[in-house]
């Protein structure tokens, strides 16, 4: 730590400052899909920093002095939107003093902008938990909404780094051509998954239940963001007793231990979903991302 | 059932062009006609391309459609899937700032009656002690911001006491365009220094703040003034900070100058250590220029005397906090290890007994103290916290006043315990032990129950 602390005195002084600016664009995104999608498109024309992991929850992240100074020096930030990040992104740009990516700015990008969002509710009140007046943010889910984003994100790279928009478009292009492909071998081998009913963790698949025909049944937290309690769990499993589920859906981030005690209670296999990149040794890029899901789903079938 | 109509259209628009032309190739010659044909081509390639894209995309939009529809057919009771874009409302109060608030209450017993609350050794000044015994309101808060502009950003923070007082807690404008990592900030705000300064009382991990803040900032240290402050182009967290300012709150006093009675210089730093550590550590400044600050002390005697000082006040602090969590996710488990060290100089005039004999002289202090405590969530809702403050009178000369002034060397401590509960991220319960000795004489033994609630628009909190 003194290591770092020294490190730091030092920047502040003299040193830092003089290290050469970069000529690639440097881009925040808020959650490693994006991150991933971002170096799809961009290559080595951007440097991409992830503001958060898989292993972590979008919705509670400390507003860290080092993602005050990642935003600070940002050209852009891009972030899911749709007040997933409300709890630590506006900290961040409030005390990242970057004029660039404030809300608004072309250097402020959000993904749920461009697609077609989901569970948007009827009436606001905070007794329903932790929702988004938005709609649900998880969009990242289904892999449709992912190539939507892809061209708005294309075209947002090359309205910030015109320079370089052929190669951005091009970029496109050749992600569009494998991703259609891609979407059309999952959607192909998630099949037997359509019409199957679930239970979730939270209430984080709306997307991914839209895509593949999945139908959910009931959610362990007792309302959105509230961690499952010992009598919401004894309810849903009453619930799956009567009529049975094939399988309980939880991310990786997620604390295991209600879904394994309704697993172990009730019979039926748990699928961790990666969620998002990283979220499992095969995630490991966007089609990795897909490829782990799939069959993290077709093996709780099993 | 789209392909016929895809069709239709698509034959429509290659006839719409090719019937179009003809028309500038007829007075073009060979090389213009090449290229005519070259952007023809490229047009109806990229409109075929458009359309087709479009379709496909209706087509993926109907299939979700339909999905979503037979979803919501297999579960009745289960609303459709909504799927109309959130419009932005175009009534009057579209533009509204945010709104939130915080209500708090407080059960406290005390065994030593809070009138009699000072501690030993150290100037008294603003709002210091536990509070009243018995059942009492907390500081309720109103907040309410919006960007004001392209440039600025606006924040006003209403504290309504107990004693249904409403006093502005902070009310500053922010700039949100600056270049170069630059802000400034304007109004009233809670000062730069240190690491709790920041912080409203409903973020704070205990109930009362540091006995550090008590004896040195009476509490808390709202500045009326300016401040500029700037973040490095770094890979690590580096901020500089300025501010100048009224001065009028302790250890300042109300004055009539043209001169700002107050500056400040805070100095931060931060950052990670790998991906289930993060840290910041800061060093500030804090000056008063100080002009007849009254203050009550006891003679030799035993009897009240009022007395005045005018001088400099200066105030130096070293904090630092450090927090875990398992890969970054605080949500089952975290810790928090944080720490101030403060440092205070007074050096000036000193008029012992104003009301009476009157007699000036000179007067140097240097007194100091510090805390360390440390949250533990041990499991999700669920903490416990424990504090230690410690102070240290220092040196007081009072020059030739010091025959008639008691000016005993103390060491006041106190020691905190808490555990709170969070059933979500906007309410939360607490109870907190303490045994305080700021009293010379004898320790108190305090007890607390609190309630912290946050409703509406809620800001997010800073690190």
């Amino acid at each position: 730590m003194i290591h770092y602390l020294i490190r730091g005195l030092l920047c502040a002084g003299l040193f830092c400052a003089l290290s050469p600016a970069q000529a690639a664009l440097r881009v925040v995104a808020c959650e490693p899909e994006w991150a991933a999608l971002t170096q799809e498109l961009a290559g080595d024309k951007a440097t991409v920093y992830a503001a958060t992991t898989a292993q972590q929850d979008p919705h509670h992240i400390q507003a860290r002095p080092s993602l005050i100074a990642a935003v600070r020096n940002a050209d852009l930030l891009v972030c899911t939107g749709a007040e997933l990040e409300t709890g630590w992104l506006p900290v961040l740009l409030r005390q990242a003093g970057n004029a660039k990516v404030q809300p608004g700015q072309p250097g402020n990008f959000e993904a749920a902008n461009h697609v077609t969002r989901l569970e948007i509710p009827e009436r606001l009140d905070r007794a329903d938990g932790d929702v988004h007046a938005a709609g649900n943010p998880h969009i990242q889910t289904d892999p449709r909404n992912i190539a939507r984003v892809a061209e708005a994100l294309a075209a947002r790279l090359a309205q910030i780094d015109p320079a370089e928009a052929s190669g951005y478009q091009a970029r496109l292009q050749d992600f569009s051509a494998r991703w259609q492909s891609a979407i059309q071998r999952w959607t192909q081998q998630a099949a037997p998954l359509r019409g199957q009913r679930i239970v979730v963790q939270h209430k984080a698949y709306p997307y991914l239940e839209n895509w593949l025909g999945l139908i959910q049944v009931a959610a362990l937290e007792p309302k959105p963001g509230v961690e499952p309690t010992s009598a919401h769990l004894a309810i849903v499993l009453g619930q799956i007793k009567a009529r049975p589920v094939r399988m309980i859906l939880r991310s990786a981030y997620n604390d295991g231990r209600g879904a394994d005690w309704l697993s172990a209670q009730a019979g039926v296999p748990v699928a961790v979903l990666p969620f998002t990149v990283g979220g499992s040794p095969r995630a490991k890029d966007l089609f990795g991302l897909f490829d782990d899901t799939v069959a993290v789903l077709l093996k709780g079938l099993q | 059932m789209l392909r016929p109509q895809h069709l239709a259209r698509r034959s429509a628009i290659i006839l719409a062009s090719l019937s179009l032309s003809p028309l500038p190739a007829f007075a073009a010659d060979s090389a213009d006609l090449q290229t005519i044909r070259q952007e023809f081509d490229s047009l109806r390639t990229q409109l075929r391309q458009d359309y087709e894209n479009r379709i496909a995309d209706l087509e993926q939009r109907l299939k979700a459609a339909e999905a979503a529809v037979a979803v919501a057919r297999e579960t009745p009771g289960k609303p459709a899937a909504e799927t109309a874009p959130a419009k932005p409302g175009s009534r009057g109060n579209a533009f509204n700032p945010e709104i939130g608030m915080v209500l708090s209450g407080t059960y406290a017993n005390l065994k030593r009656n809070p009138e009699d609350y000072r501690i030993t050794g150290f100037v008294p000044g603003g709002e210091i002690g536990p509070g009243a015994r018995g059942f009492s309101l907390g500081e309720s808060e109103l907040m309410l911001s919006a960007n004001v502009d392209q440039l600025f950003y606006g924040n006003l923070t209403l504290a309504v006491s107990p004693e249904n007082e409403v006093s502005a807690e902070e009310a500053f404008i922010q700039t949100t365009s600056l270049p170069q990592g630059a802000r400034i900030k304007a109004g009233r705000f809670f000062s730069g220094i240190g690491y709790v300064n920041g912080q409203h009382a409903h973020t704070w991990d205990f109930v009362d703040s540091p006995l550090v803040y008590q004896a040195f900032l009476g509490g808390q240290y709202a500045q009326d003034g300016i401040q500029a402050s700037w973040i490095a182009p770094t890979q690590t967290f580096v901020e500089l900070g300025a501010e100048a300012g009224r001065g009028a709150n302790f250890p300042g006093n109300t004055r009539q100058n043209n001169k700002p009675g107050a500056q400040a210089l805070f100095a931060h730093v931060g950052g990670d250590v790998g991906v289930s550590h993060s840290w910041r550590a800061g060093l500030s400044w804090l000056r008063h220029a100080v002009q007849d600050r009254s203050q009550t002390d006891t003679d030799l005697a035993g009897s009240a005397v009022d007395s005045l000082f005018t001088g400099r006040s200066q105030l130096w602090a070293a904090d630092f906090v450090w927090k875990w969590a398992p890969n970054g996710n605080g949500e089952r488990q975290n810790l928090k290890l944080q720490g101030e060290y403060f440092r205070r100089k007074e050096t000036g005039q000193f008029a012992f007994d104003t009301a009476n004999a009157n007699l000036q002289d000179a007067y140097r202090a240097s007194q100091s103290g510090w805390y360390l405590q440390s949250v533990f969530q041990f499991m999700p809702a669920w903490r416990i916290g424990a504090r230690y403050d410690r102070l240290n009178s220092g040196t007081v000369d009072y020059a030739s006043n010091g025959d008639f002034l008691a000016n005993p060397r103390t060491r006041p401590s106190k020691t905190s315990v808490m555990v709170d509960w969070s059933p979500s991220e906007f309410s939360r319960l607490r109870l907190q032990l303490a045994r305080d000795k700021s009293r010379e004489d004898r320790a108190d033994q305090q007890i607390f129950l609190q309630y912290q609630m946050s409703l509406g628009a809620h800001g997010a909190h800073s690190y």
